[in-house]
C-alpha cells in the first residue's frame, strides 16, 4: 500500500441472509482528501461506514488504514487508531451534559489517568480516578478547554447550553454534538453519515461551510450525504452506490451526468415514492 | 440400562413441562422483544386454580384443564393491558422492571391467599405404570406429552392457518412494517400473552400434578427454566423453544442421574450461561444475525435529576450521625441499622444497574459473596472482623465480576436473565460446596462486628459503624460519579454502540463498575454475617435483590443520595405504618410498578 493512502478498501463485502449491502467495494482515499458517497436509499452506505469504523465485520475483503491491514479490528481499537464517526440518525449520549459528550469524544486521548499499564491498568484507572492527583486534574482541566474550543466552531449554537443534557437540545444541535464529540478525538479520518439530515438550509449551509474548513485543515473525509448541491461542492472525488455496489467514481460533474447514477436514482426514486404513497 | 431409559423419559417428560412454558416466552418475545419475566408468576397460578378446581370444586380432570387454561388467560389478558400497554412508547428499561413488578406482586398474592406452605395436588389418575421397553411409564406422563403435543398441534393450526396467527407472524418478523400494514399491534400482543397465559398455567398445573406438590417457589424456578430453555432455543423462536426445552429436560434429567438431585438447577444455569455467552443467538441462529434488540432508542427515562444543596446533606448526615445521642429507643436503631445495610447494597445497584445501566437481578449473590468471605475469615482464620469484612468486600468485588464478565457482552434483558442466573449458581454452589461453606447448615458463631479490638455490640455502635460504613461509600461513589470514568458509564448505558465508537471498552469499564459495586455489596454482606451471627444459603435471596431494585427506582437510577434516601423509605415507612411483614413485599411490588408507570425517574431523578 502506498504511503500516502489514508483509506484502503479492496473487494469489501458485506451479506445479510440473502442480500448483499455491500459488494465487492473498492476504494482509496488519499490524505487530505474529501470523498463522498452518493446513492439512493439502502445503496449500502452505512454499512460500508460500519465495516470501516468495526461496528460490523466484512464477509469478505480487507480493511487498510494508513498501509495497516485493520479489517475486523474491534471499534475500540479503530477510535484509538484515529478513526471517528458520526451516525445517520444521530446517536448523542442523552443523558450526559454537551461537555460529557465531547469529552467521551476526547477519550482515547486520555493519559494520565488511563496508564497504559498491562493487566492492572484498569485498577490504576479506577485509584487515579478516586484519587485525582494533580497530572490528572491538569489533563480533564486542559480538554475541558478543548472542548470549549471546538464547541466555539459553532458559534452560539452550543457553547451557552455546554451543561444541558443532549436530549434536550433542538435536532440540529445534536447533530452538531455529535460533530464536535468526532472532533474530540483529533481524527485523522473523519466519517460523516448524512451531517445535514433534516437541517433546514441555513443550517446546511454552516454545516457545509464547517466541513470545508476541516478539509481546508488537511482532515481526511469520508462523507455520506444525500444533498447533492453540498456534494458537488465540497468533493474532491464522488463515489456512487446502488445495491451495494460502486456504479460510478470520479469528479462530481462527470458522475452526475453518468447515465447508469440517473437511472438508479429514477428507478429506486420511483420505488420509494410508491412505497411511501401506500 | 433401564434406568437410562428412565431418565430419558423423565427428561422428556419435564422437558414437555418446560416447552409449556417456553413457548408463551417465545411468542411473547417475538412480538415485542420483551422477556416476560412474570411468566413464572402465571404458571403459579395456574397451579393454584388447579388446586382449588381439583381439590375443592371436585372437577374432573378435562374440565379442571380448560378452567385453569381460561382463568391462565384472563391473567395474561389482565397483565398485558394494564401492566404492559401504558408502557408501548416509554423506555426500554420499563416493560422489563414491569414484568419483574407483576412477578412479585401475584406471587404475594398467591401466597397471602394460600400461605407459603406446599400443598398435595393429587393427579386425578390412576397410579399405574406401563412397561415400555425397559422403562417404566404412567398415565400422567402421557398426560404431559398428550398436552405438550396438542399445545404444539393448535399452536400450529393458529399460527398458520389463522388471520391473528397471521399477524402474530408478521409482527415477530418485522413489527413496524406489520403495523405499515394495518395489523392491529395491540390485539397481535392480547393474542400472545393470552395464549403464552394459558399454557403457562396449565404448564403449573400438570407440574403440580407430577410431583403431587405445589409451593410458592415454583413461580421463580419456572421463569428461570423457561427462560433458559428460549434462550437456548433462540429467544422469540417457537420451534427452538420446543426443541431447547427437550434438550434442557435431557440435560437436567442426566446430570440428576450422575451427580444427585441438589445439582438439577446448576446444570440448567450452567447451560444458559454457556450458550449465552457461545451463541447469544440461540443454538438454532447463525451467530451473525442482527441483534436482538433495537440498537437505538433510550434504555432509561430522560430526566434531570434534583439537586441537592451540599450543606442540606451535610445537616442531614449529621442529623443522622448525632441521633443515638438523643434518647431513641432500640428498635428505631435497629430499623436505620438495617437501612444503612440496604443502602449500601443500593449504592452499589444503583451504579451498576443505573450508572452502566446492566440491571442486576441477582444482586443479593454479592451480599453472600461477602458474608460467607467475612464469616468464614474471622472463624477460620481469626481475621478481626473489620478486616475480614474489608476481605468481604473485596472477594465480591473480584468474584462477582469474574462471574458476571462473561456477559459484559449482553445487552438489555439478557444481562436481567445473566444475572438471575448467576445469582442462582452462586446460592446453589454455596449449598453443594459442603466442604468450604457448611452447605445447608450454614455458618453459625460468626464473632460480633469489632474495631481496632474493640467489640461493637451496643445497638449504638453498630449504628455509628454501619453508618460510617455507608456514608463513606457513598462518598466515594459520588466522586466517582464526578471522574472521568462516571461519564464514561453513563455514555456507555446511554448508547453502547457509540461508546465504543469512541473507543471505550465495555468490558474495561463493566468491569470496572461491578469491581467498585462489587466492593459495597460485599462490605454490605460481611457486616450484615458478623450481625446476624449466622447465615445459610437462603439469607440472602431474590428478594433482597428485588427489594434493593425497587429502592434504585424510587431513588433515581444511578443517583447515590436517592439510593440512601429511598432505603431509608422501603425500610423506614413499613416500620412506622406498621406493615405486617408477609405484605411488605406486595408493597414493594405495587410501588416498583406505579414507579414505572407514573414517575420512571424516581423521586430525585436519574443521574
Ligand atoms: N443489521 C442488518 N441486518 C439486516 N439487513 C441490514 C442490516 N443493516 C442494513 N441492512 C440492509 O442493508 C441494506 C443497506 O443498508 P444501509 O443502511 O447501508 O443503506 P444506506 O445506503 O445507508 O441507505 P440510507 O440512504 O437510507 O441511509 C438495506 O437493504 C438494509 O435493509
Ligand atoms: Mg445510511
Amino acid at each position: 500500500m502506498a504511503q500516502s493512502l489514508m483509506l484502503s478498501l479492496r473487494g469489501l463485502t458485506r451479506r445479510f441472509g440473502g442480500l448483499t449491502a455491500v459488494d465487492a467495494i473498492d476504494l482509496d482515499l488519499a490524505k487530505g482528501e474529501l470523498v463522498s458517497i452518493i446513492g439512493p436509499n439502502g445503496a449500502g452506505k452505512t454499512t460500508l461506514f460500519n465495516l470501516v469504523t468495526g461496528l460490523d465485520r466484512p464477509d469478505d475483503g480487507t480493511v487498510h488504514f494508513e498501509g495497516q491491514d485493520v479489517t475486523g479490528l474491534s471499534p475500540e481499537r479503530l477510535a484509538a487508531e484515529g478513526i471517528a464517526r458520526t451516525f445517520q440518525l444521530g446517536r448523542v449520549f442523552g443523558n450526559l451534559s454537551v461537555m460529557d459528550n465531547v469529552l467521551i469524544g476526547a477519550h482515547t486521548r486520555l493519559r494520565a489517568v488511563k496508564p497504559a499499564v498491562p493487566v492492572i491498568g484498569p485498577l490504576l484507572e479506577l485509584g487515579l480516578a478516586l484519587l485525582r492527583p494533580a497530572s490528572v486534574k491538569a489533563e480533564e482541566e486542559r480538554l475541558r478547554e478543548e472542548v470549549k474550543a471546538i464547541l466555539a466552531r459553532f458559534g452560539e449554537r452550543l457553547l451557552p447550553r455546554i451543561d444541558q443534557p443532549a436530549y434536550s437540545l433542538s435536532y440540529a444541535n445534536r447533530r452538531r454534538v455529535e460533530i464536535a464529540r468526532a472532533l474530540a478525538l483529533k481524527p485523522r479520518l473523519l466519517l460523516l453519515d448524512e451531517p445535514t439530515a433534516g437541517m433546514n438550509p441555513t443550517e446546511t449551509a454552516e454545516m457545509q461551510g464547517l466541513v470545508a474548513e476541516l478539509k481546508a485543515e488537511g482532515l481526511t473525509i469520508l462523507l455520506i450525504e444525500h444533498k447533492l448541491e453540498m456534494v458537488m461542492r465540497l468533493s474532491d472525488r464522488v463515489i456512487v452506490m446502488d445495491e451495494g455496489k460502486k456504479i460510478a467514481e470520479g469528479p462530481g460533474e462527470q458522475v452526475r451526468g453518468d447515465p447508469k447514477v440517473i437511472e438508479a436514482y429514477l428507478g429506486h426514486g420511483l420505488a420509494t415514492e410508491r412505497e411511501s404513497a401506500a | 440400562m433401564s434406568s437410562w431409559l428412565d431418565y430419558t423419559i423423565n427428561g422428556l417428560i419435564v422437558g414437555n413441562v418446560y416447552a409449556l412454558v417456553a413457548v408463551g416466552l417465545a411468542l411473547i418475545f417475538g412480538v415485542s422483544r420483551l422477556i416476560n419475566f412474570a411468566q413464572g408468576s402465571i404458571y403459579l397460578v395456574g397451579a393454584y386454580i388447579g388446586w382449588v378446581a381439583v381439590v375443592q370444586l371436585h372437577t374432573p380432570l378435562p374440565l379442571t384443564i380448560i378452567v385453569v387454561a381460561v382463568a391462565a388467560a384472563i391473567v395474561g389478558l389482565i397483565i398485558e393491558r394494564f401492566g404492559l400497554r401504558p408502557l408501548q412508547n416509554s423506555v426500554r428499561i420499563a416493560p422489563l422492571l414491569a414484568t419483574i413488578g407483576i412477578s412479585f406482586v401475584l406471587d404475594q398474592l398467591v401466597m397471602l391467599t394460600f400461605s407459603p406452605n406446599p400443598r398435595a395436588l393429587p393427579s386425578q389418575l390412576p397410579d399405574v405404570r406401563f412397561q415400555l421397553g425397559g422403562g417404566t411409564i404412567g398415565p400422567l406422563d402421557l398426560l404431559i406429552a398428550g398436552v405438550g403435543l396438542t399445545s404444539a398441534l393448535l399452536l400450529f393450526v393458529f399460527l398458520r392457518y389463522s388471520k391473528l396467527g397471521w399477524a402474530v407472524r408478521a409482527a415477530s418478523q418485522d413489527r413496524d412494517a406489520a403495523m405499515q400494514m394495518g395489523v392491529d399491534v395491540n390485539r397481535v400482543n392480547q393474542a400472545v400473552f393470552g395464549i403464552a397465559a394459558a399454557l403457562g398455567g396449565v404448564s403449573g398445573m400438570l407440574v403440580g400434578m407430577y410431583y403431587n406438590q405445589i409451593d410458592t417457589a415454583m413461580s421463580l424456578q419456572a421463569t428461570l427454566k423457561g427462560v433458559v430453555a428460549e434462550v437456548v432455543g433462540g429467544a422469540g423462536n417457537v420451534p427452538g423453544a420446543v426443541i431447547g426445552s427437550l434438550l434442557l429436560g435431557l440435560v437436567e434429567s442426566y446430570g440428576v442421574a450422575v451427580f444427585g438431585t441438589s445439582y438439577r438447577n446448576l446444570f440448567a444455569f450452567l447451560l444458559l450461561v454457556v450458550v449465552l455467552v457461545l451463541r447469544p443467538n440461540g443454538l438454532f441462529a447463525s451467530a451473525r444475525q442482527a441483534p436482538p434488540e433495537p440498537l437505538t432508542g433510550t434504555f432509561i427515562a430522560p430526566s434531570r435529576p434534583v439537586r441537592i444543596p451540599r450543606w442540606a446533606l451535610a445537616v442531614a448526615a449529621g442529623g443522622f450521625a448525632v441521633l443515638p445521642l438523643f434518647p431513641v429507643s432500640f428498635y428505631v436503631l435497629q430499623t436505620l441499622i438495617n437501612a444503612w445495610l440496604l443502602g449500601m447494597l443500593a449504592l452499589s445497584l444503583t451504579l451498576v444497574a443505573g450508572t452502566i445501566g446492566q440491571v442486576s437481578l441477582g444482586h443479593a449473590a454479592l451480599l453472600a459473596i461477602g458474608a460467607y468471605t467475612s464469616a468464614l475469615l474471622s472463624l477460620t482464620f481469626s481475621v478481626p472482623a473489620g478486616l475480614a469484612i474489608i476481605g468481604g468486600g473485596l472477594m465480591s468485588a473480584a468474584l462477582g465480576t469474574a462471574l458476571i464478565s462473561p456477559s459484559f457482552r449482553l445487552r438489555g434483558h439478557y444481562v436481567s436473565i445473566a444475572t438471575l442466573a448467576i445469582g442462582e449458581i452462586v446460592s446453589l454452589v454455596i449449598l453443594n460446596w459442603e466442604g468450604v461453606t457448611r452447605g445447608p447448615i450454614g455458618i453459625s458463631g460468626i464473632p460480633p462486628l469489632s474495631l481496632f479490638g474493640y467489640d461493637l455490640i451496643s445497638p449504638t455502635s453498630i449504628y455509628w459503624f454501619s453508618f460510617a460504613v455507608m456514608v463513606v461509600l457513598a462518598l466515594l461513589q459520588g466522586r466517582l460519579l464526578t471522574s472521568h470514568l462516571g461519564r464514561s458509564f453513563r455514555a456507555i448505558r446511554d448508547d453502547d454502540v457509540a461508546a465504543r465508537a469512541y473507543g471505550l471498552s465495555l468490558n474495561r469499564y463493566k468491569s470496572l463498575a461491578f469491581i467498585f459495586g462489587g466492593f459495597a455489596a460485599g462490605v454490605s454482606g460481611g457486616i450484615a454475617a458478623h450481625l446476624y451471627s449466622y447465615i445459610n444459603h437462603e439469607t440472602f435471596n431474590t428478594q433482597q435483590s428485588i427489594l434493593a431494585l425497587t429502592v434504585v427506582i424510587l431513588g433515581g437510577l444511578g443517583n447515590v443520595v436517592g439510593a440512601i434516601v429511598g432505603s431509608v423509605a422501603l425500610v423506614g415507612l413499613p416500620e412506622v405504618f406498621r406493615i405486617a411483614a408477609e405484605y411488605r413485599i406486595l408493597i414493594y411490588g405495587i410501588v416498583l410498578l406505579l414507579l414505572v408507570r407514573f414517575r420512571p425517574q424516581g423521586l430525585l431523578g436519574t443521574i
